[in-house]
Formats: structure tokens, C-alpha cells, sequence
């Protein structure tokens, strides 16, 4: 009843050399890697979100403090820098059409411009870094705050009152902590595109087999909806003030 | 493609396919992965007990004269790390699940095979930090890295100890993301939901918990480490952080782990309860649903672990609630347990005996969990031996004595050897005796008021005795630990040959040969048939081996 | 050059037309100019439940167009999203039922 040979009697053929012979069908391996890839990101879900809840916690305890703290950043660095993000989610999605309708020239093209803006992204966000640096804003032994709270610029001199500088610190240690492993996340899709990028001029990816680009697209996105918490919760506190 | 040795006359295994270091640690079968991870989670256990004996040699004596108060903070915070990390999470899953999963769906291998061997060599990076962090000098944080201490005034290897953990999380998370895929995707024709092997429905639990809280604790220990070399401020009391936010997220990952450390031992446990009663388990859909339920459930009690911590009455009351919630669905995996077990023809081979260990114990271990959910006993309990064992009561007289009882179960299958009965039925009774004796005096213990992590108890002589009886005890659960290391060595060599279904067991790992195949099946199963189908299998399970 | 909504490729996989995909890209961009707007209006507490709420517009879009999830025929992705939200949310919830609390006599 046991053969004596090597146990391969049930591999046929594939037409698709992508196929791996684990998979009965291409489908199945698709379905398997798109599962994968959400599962994964629900790991990362879980990862930021240990870091939304330490900013929960903080937020609701010092609030006026992170007023204060939060005017220290550009809006306007922040706001282009959401835009370019979005943008590059658009070009992960015209990469994907690109892909999925055998597109060779067309999907190298979109892949380049997702990094390109890609790197925009991490360019603006070393200046901002810089920023904070000149101005004593990063945690540790080197801190120094002394600013005013949200709406006491408008009082008398005498009454006006300041910021704690530790719950300031405190801040800066989220914002650093929170954009700095947003900024790592960038970093690695701007690797894995660099990838794919070289992988699609050379003709890998098909209408039949694309699904890299797909899966490396959602990881892409869910840094960009990372993002677009981030922005409004670390650069927009109470600047109505 | 290697060629294949094979022998005039000698069938092609998983073993035997391929000879050479390089064919075992670039393998993607998930069998050979399955021994890979037991070689590592073998050497760890055996890392961990021997810092557990020194602990327990320490507490011989009440006065702290084996060692300083410093070494031996090290000493149990290194047996909880090793222990936790790099034996009780992986052990099952890692071992047993890894092998068995896909052939008991009926597939050739797990989803993703090369993140399967990526698994093992991130168990093994961080096992090699570990071993690091020991060599180094060790780290005394205790197992539960609590700050402000981890993050202000250890001169220790804390980072690098926490860079172990977290490499081995992502081992944890990569697994667990595996298996669910495969569960979802890779089932034969005909393996319904319905029809899965109740080890199957323990292991996606388990899955789904380790997806979604290790990556909790993988940041929490990020933001320890980047506090020490950053200056980053979020648990710092001076900033006005607070360290119970460590707390909470530490927990909120380390209560879900101790069901990661359960769930496959129930899983275990069902299987070889109907095999050696002959009967179908009572209430299958209750029983999967109660893994489901126990993942759930279990992320809604971390703070029980905080009462004393300083979280607020009121939210204290809330996961005190929550946490008798999360023993019901274990009852019923017990009270089920018992109803298979209930008129049906039961023998007592070594598996059954670690099963029935297992089903004492493990409610022992839940019951004292309930005592400890009640706020009052808690505040009287808390941060003494009875904690210690509680939890030692799940963690090894549950999820060991589990993992004995499987290993012990499917070795056949594994090795296609089979292990000596007779010296299997008495290191299973050793352990049980050795157990009990070990981790029962520390209720005793716990509830007279001796604290946990103490090396010193001399103001308090009385607890000497029950302290002696639990560190003979400890001795006695090592020479049971040891002797099937050197039983199933010796197996593999002088052991019988195992046939397909040596327990004429139900399950689509019992139809193919022992050990497997490389690809597990000549041709994909088709199934038919409900699981534990016990009362189509006419023949008894083989008594003399 | 306008395509059908729903073109297919070999696979019968969805292919995204250009126009939707800018049609979202505007809607989030226009957000964006939302928010920031919005911060500068006095809303009193309201404030960060607008931003927030326009975050997870935003959120949606890009997850059900940009992922493609609202033209997968795949119950499970939904299933897998809604969990990690629903235990996302358990973590801040019971967190907070302890920060929130604190306080109280």
C-alpha cells in the first residue's frame, strides 16, 4: 500500500511556475497570502495600538500641558505631509491597476513614485526631527521647555501661565516614540518597494500573479492610515487657542 | 532538487528523505521544523529547571545563605523568562501543533513553510540573546519587567533581555499567523469546521491570541528599552508617568499568554481522552466554542493582576467580574472532559494517566484562580507562594503534564518507534507525586503569609518545613522530567517499530504510515466521517506494547 | 478616457478604475483641509470627536476602496478588521475604566 518511491505522486504539473506545491490551485495561494498579510496587520493594529493607549492615558491626564506641546510642531509640515502620503496611497493603488492589466512600464513607473514620495515623506520628517533637536524639545538630559499654555498669550504678563515642562517631556517622548516607529514602518516599505520595484522591471509580476504588489500595497496603506491618526491627535490640540 | 537516500526495500519518511545539517536547518517540511523547535524548547526546559533548583535549594534554609538577595532575583526572574518564553509558549504549538496541524486537516504542509522555519531561527536568535542576557550576568527584573525599576535603576542586561523577548514574540506571532491561515485555507475536501479535531479548534484560539497580544507586549518592552537609552520619559514617575501604564500593557498580553500556554494542552487532552475511552467527546460544540470563548474572554481580565497595584476600587471590581467570567468556559471543558470519560471502556496507558493528571490539576489551578479573582482574598494572597501555586498548578500540572501526555501520545507517529509502557506509566506517576509535593505545601505557604520572590525568610522559621517538602518534591518532579528524555532516546534507537495506529486511535494522523511521509499523503483525503468516530472503530486500544 | 467600474482582469479580481481611485484620493485630501480647518474652530470638547471622526472617514475610504475590501468576496477580511478593531478598542476602554476612575471617592 506505501510506495517505496518518492512520495510525489500527486504533483502534477503547473502551468504557473509561481505556484508552490503546497497549493492545490494559484487561487488558494492567493487567498492564503492575502489572509497573511491582513493577519499581520492586525498585529501591527495591535503594536501602534499599545502606543495610541499610552497616548490615551497621558492626553486625558495633562491636556492642557499637550496644548501647549503640540503648538510646538508645524501644521503645515504635518498637513503636506499627510498629503504626500495620501498621495503615494494613491500611486500603491495605480501600481496595483497597473499590475493587475500587465502593465510592465506602467507599474515600474507608479512603484518609483510611491517611493519618491515615500522618501518626501521621511525628508520633511528629518527636518522636522531637526527642529526639535535646535530647540531642546527632545527627551533627556538635554530637555529644556518653557513655553505658555494654549490661550495665555492673550492675558497680562503677570497672569499668564506656563506649561509643565515634564508633562511637555512627556509629550515629546510620545511624539518621538509614535512618528519615530511610524517613520521606521516608512522606511521598510520604502525597501520592500525598492523590491518589488526591480522585481516588475524584470517581469515578474503578471495579471496571473501580482499578489506581492497587492499584499506590499496593504502594508502601505496601513502606514498611511497610521498617519492619518497621528496628524490630527499629535498636531492639532487645541490650536483654536 | 537533493536526491533522495533511500534504501532497497525502505520507505521514504519525512527522517530519512534527506541526510545532513544543511537538508535540517534549510527544511520547510513543518515535521522536521516540529523537531527543530523540540531540540530548543528541550535545552530551555532544562535551562529553566536548573535555575528553578537553585531557588528552591535557596529556600532550604531560612536565612538567605546560598546566595545574595541580588543573584537571587536573577535566579527566579531567569527561570520565569526561560520558562514562559522559551518553553511553555512555544512548546505545544511549536512542537506537536507544527507537526500535526496540516496532517490532521489533510494537507501537505502549513500555509506558509518558509515563515515556519523563519519562526524557528527568531525563537532561536532570541534564545541565543537569552543565553546572552544569562552568560552576561543575568537580568532581575522578575519575569514581569516592571518599571519604573527595569527602566531607572537596574544596571542589568534589561535591554537585552527584552530584545529576546521580543524576537521570540514575533517567533510566537509568525506561528500563530500560520496556523490560522492553514486552518482557514488548507483543510481537505470534506474536513468541515464541524468535523476538525478539537486539537485543532484549541490550536486557532491560541492562534488568534497570539496575534493579537504579543504585538501589546512586543511595544511595551520596546518603550522599556527606549527608556533606557533614550531618555524617553513614558513610565517615568519624575515626568509624571504613571508605571502602571506599563503594568497595562504588559498584561494585557501576559493574561491572554497563560491561555496560549493552555488552550493546546485542553486540545491535547480531548484527543487522547476519547482515544482511551473509546468514545466520541461529549458536547463537541461546546467544546470549540469554549476554546473561543476562553481566547475572548481572556482579554478582559489582565488587571486582575494589578488589584494591589494601585488601579482605582472601581475598575478593580470590573476585571473582577470579568475574571469569573472566564472560568466558566474552562468548567465546561472539564465537566465534558468527564462526561466522555463516563461509561466508556477506559485504559490507563501513559498518555491517559498525564490526561487524568492533567484534568485534576488543571482544576485545582482554576479554582484557586477564582479565589484569587475575589478582591478580598486577593489582597490577602497577593504577592505570596499561594500566586506561585496557582499558577504552577495550570502551568505544570496543566499545560507539562499535556505536553508529556502528548508527546507521549503521538511519539509513535513521530519516531515510528514505540517508547517502553512500563517505564512511561512510572515517570508519569513520579511526576504526579513529585508535583504535588512540590506545589501543594505552597498554598500552605502563600496562605500563612510567605511572600514570593523572598530568598530570606528567617523572621519567620516555620515556614521551613513546608519550604524542605517542597524543594524534595522539586526533585523528585526532575528524576520524572529526565527519565523520558532517556526513555524516548533510547526508543529511537532499541525502541519497537511503531505500526500506523498503535492505539487504533481516530484521526487522519493515525491513517498515514509512522512516521509520515515528506508530503504526509500519497493523495489528498477526502473526509467522510465526524471526528473521534469511535464507535465505527471496532477494535480496542492494544494493550501490551 | 473614463473605465467601468469594474473591469477584470484574468483572475475576476476587481481592478480598481482610475476614476474612483481619484475620486478618493480627492475626498481625502479635502479631509485633510477639514481637519485642519476644523482645529482652528472653537468646538470645546467636541474638538478632538470631529477630528477623530474625520480621521476615521479618512480611515474608511482607504480601507474599503484603496484595500479593496468593500469589492472582496472574501467575508473573512471583514471579520479579521472588525477583530482587531474590537480588541483595539477593549485595550483604551478597560485602560481607561482605570485612569478614568481614579479619581472618584
Amino acid at each position: 500500500m506505501h510506495n517505496s518511491s518518492v512520495a510525489t505522486a500527486n504533483h502534477e504539473v503547473h502551468d504557473n511556475p509561481a505556484l508552490l506545491h503546497h497549493f492545490a490551485t494559484a487561487e488558494q495561494q492567493k487567498d492564503a497570502a492575502s489572509l497573511g498579510m491582513w493577519l499581520f496587520l492586525v498585529t501591527e493594529v495591535m503594536f501602534f495600538g499599545g502606543m495610541f493607549c499610552a497616548y490615551l492615558v497621558y492626553r486625558y491626564k495633562y491636556f492642557g500641558d499637550f496644548g501647549s506641546a503640540s503648538q510646538q510642531l508645524s501644521i503645515k509640515l504635518g498637513a503636506i505631509n499627510t498629503a504626500v502620503l495620501i498621495c503615494s496611497s494613491l500611486t500603491v493603488v495605480l501600481a496595483v491597476r497597473a499590475a493587475q492589466l500587465g502593465k510592465r512600464t506602467v507599474l515600474v513607473f507608479w512603484l518609483l513614485a510611491t517611493i519618491v514620495l515615500g522618501l518626501v515623506f521621511l525628508g520633511i520628517k528629518a527636518d522636522e526631527y531637526a527642529e526639535k533637536f535646535e530647540k531642546h524639545h527632545v527627551p533627556g538630559p538635554s530637555f529644556h521647555y518653557h513655553e505658555l499654555l494654549p490661550g495665555q498669550a492673550g492675558l497680562p504678563p503677570a497672569d499668564r501661565r506656563y506649561a509643565n515642562p515634564s508633562h511637555a517631556e512627556m509629550y515629546f517622548s510620545l511624539y518621538f516614540a509614535m512618528t519615530g516607529m511610524h517613520a521606521l514602518h516608512m522606511i521598510i516599505g520604502v525597501g520592500l518597494f525598492s523590491f518589488l520595484t526591480y522585481f516588475a522591471w524584470r517581469g515578474k509580476y503578471t495579471p496571473g500573479y501580482y499578489t506581492p504588489i497587492e499584499n506590499a500595497g496593504l502594508y502601505w496603506h496601513f502606514v498611511d492610515i497610521v498617519w492619518i491618526y497621528l496628524f490630527p491627535l499629535l498636531y492639532l490640540i487645541d490650536r483654536h487657542r | 532538487m537533493a536526491t533522495a537516500v533511500v534504501e532497497t526495500g525502505e520507505r521514504e519518511t519525512y527522517l530519512n528523505r534527506e541526510y545532513g545539517i544543511k537538508s535540517w536547518l534549510l527544511t520547510v517540511d513543518h515535521k522536521r521544523i516540529a523537531l527543530l523547535y523540540l531540540i530548543g524548547i528541550t535545552f530551555f526546559f532544562f535551562v529553566g529547571g536548573f535555575f528553578a533548583l537553585l531557588v528552591r535549594l535557596e529556600l532550604l534554609t531560612p536565612a538567605g545563605d546560598l546566595v545574595q538577595a541580588d543573584t537571587y532575583n536573577k535566579l527566579f526572574t531567569m527561570h520565569g523568562q526561560v520558562m514562559v518564553f522559551f518553553f511553555l509558549i512555544p512548546a505545544i504549538p511549536a512542537v506537536l501543533g507544527n507537526f500535526l496541524i496540516p496532517i490532521m486537516i489533510g494537507a501537505k504542509d502549513l500555509a506558509f513553510p518558509r515563515i515556519n522555519l523563519l519562526s524557528w531561527y527568531l525563537y532561536i536568535i532570541g534564545g541565543c540573546l537569552m543565553a546572552y542576557t544569562i552568560l552576561a550576568g543575568g537580568v532581575d527584573t522578575g519575569w514581569t519587567f516592571y518599571t519604573p525599576l527595569s527602566t531607572e535603576f537596574l544596571k542589568t542586561n534589561v535591554i537585552t533581555a527584552a530584545l529576546a523577548v521580543f524576537v521570540s514574540g514575533f517567533s510566537s506571532i509568525f506561528t500563530g499567523l500560520n496556523f490560522i491561515v492553514t486552518i482557514h485555507r488548507m483543510r481537505a475536501p470534506g474536513m468541515t469546521w464541524n468535523r476538525l479535531p478539537l486539537f485543532v479548534w484549541a490550536h486557532y484560539a491560541t492562534s488568534i491570541i497570539q496575534v493579537l497580544g504579543t504585538p501589546v507586549v512586543a511595544i511595551a518592552i520596546v518603550l522599556v528599552a527606549l527608556e533606557r537609552l533614550f531618555h524617553l520619559g513614558i513610565f517615568n514617575p519624575a515626568l509624571g508617568g504613571d508605571p502602571l501604564l506599563f503594568q497595562h500593557l504588559f498584561w494585557f498580553y501576559s493574561h491572554p499568554a497563560v491561555y496560549i500556554m493552555i488552550l493546546p494542552g485542553m486540545g491535547i487532552v480531548s484527543e487522547i481522552v476519547c482515544c482511551f475511552s473509546r468514545k466520541r467527546v461529549f458536547g463537541y460544540q461546546a467544546m470549540a466554542m469554549a476554546v473561543l470563548g476562553i481566547a475572548v474572554v481572556g482579554f478582559l481580565v489582565w488587571a486582575h493582576h494589578m488589584f494591589v497595584a494601585g488601579i482605582s476600587v472601581y475598575a478593580a471590581l470590573i476585571f473582577s467580574l470579568l475574571s469569573y467570567f472566564v472560568a466558566v468556559p474552562s468548567a465546561i471543558k472539564v465537566f465534558n472532559w468527564t462526561a466522555t470519560m463516563y461509561k466508556g471502556s477506559i485504559t490507563y496507558q501513559t498518555p491517559m494517566i498525564y490526561a487524568f493528571g492533567f484534568i485534576g490539576l488543571f482544576t485545582i489551578g482554576g479554582l484557586t484562580g477564582l479565589f484569587l479573582a475575589c478582591l478580598g482574598v486577593d489582597v490577602h494572597v497577593t504577592d505570596t507562594y499561594f500566586v506561585v501555586a496557582h499558577f504552577h498548578y495550570i502551568m505544570v500540572g496543566g499545560t507539562i503534564m499535556a505536553y508529556m501526555g502528548g508527546m507521549h501520545f503521538w511519539w509513535p507517529k513521530i519516531s515510528g518507534k514505540l517508547y517502553p509502557e512500563f517505564w512511561g506509566k512510572l515517570s508519569a506517576m513520579i511526576v504526579f507525586i513529585g508535583f504535588n509535593l512540590t506545589f501543594f505545601p505552597q498554598f500552605i505557604l502563600g496562605y500563612m503569609g510567605m511572600p514570593r520572590r523572598y530568598w530570606d525568610y528567617s523572621k519567620a522559621p516555620e515556614f521551613q518545613i513546608l519550604n524542605v517538602l517542597s524543594t524534595a518534591g522539586a526533585s523528585v518532579l526532575a528524576v520524572g522530567y529526565l527519565m523520558p528524555m532517556i526513555y524516548f532516546l533510547w526508543s529511537m534507537r532499541y525502541g519497537k517499530p511503531a505500526p500506523d495506529n498503535p492505539w487504533n486511535a481516530a484521526g487522519l494522523e493515525w491513517m498515514i504510515p509512522s512516521p509520515p511521509s515528506t508530503f504526509n499523503f500519497d493523495e489528498q483525503p477526502v473526509v467522510t466521517w465526524e471526528a473521534y468516530n469511535y464507535d465505527e472503530i471496532k477494535e480496542e486500544v492494544p494493550v501490551a506494547q | 478616457m473614463k473605465e467601468a467600474m469594474s473591469d477584470h482582469n484574468s483572475s475576476s479580481e476587481h481592478v480598481s478604475s482610475i476614476g474612483s481611485s481619484v475620486a478618493i484620493w480627492l475626498a481625502l485630501l479635502v479631509g485633510t483641509a477639514l481637519t485642519v480647518g476644523a482645529a482652528y474652530v472653537d468646538l470645546g470638547p467636541f474638538n478632538v470627536v470631529v477630528a477623530l471622526a474625520i480621521a476615521s472617514i479618512k480611515a474608511t475610504l482607504v480601507v474599503l476602496f484603496f484595500m479593496h475590501v468593500k469589492y472582496t468576496h472574501e467575508k473573512l477580511t471583514k471579520m479579521v478588521i472588525a477583530t482587531a478593531i474590537f480588541f483595539f478598542l477593549i485595550l483604551l476602554a478597560l485602560s481607561m475604566a482605570d485612569y478614568g476612575t481614579r479619581l472618584w471617592t
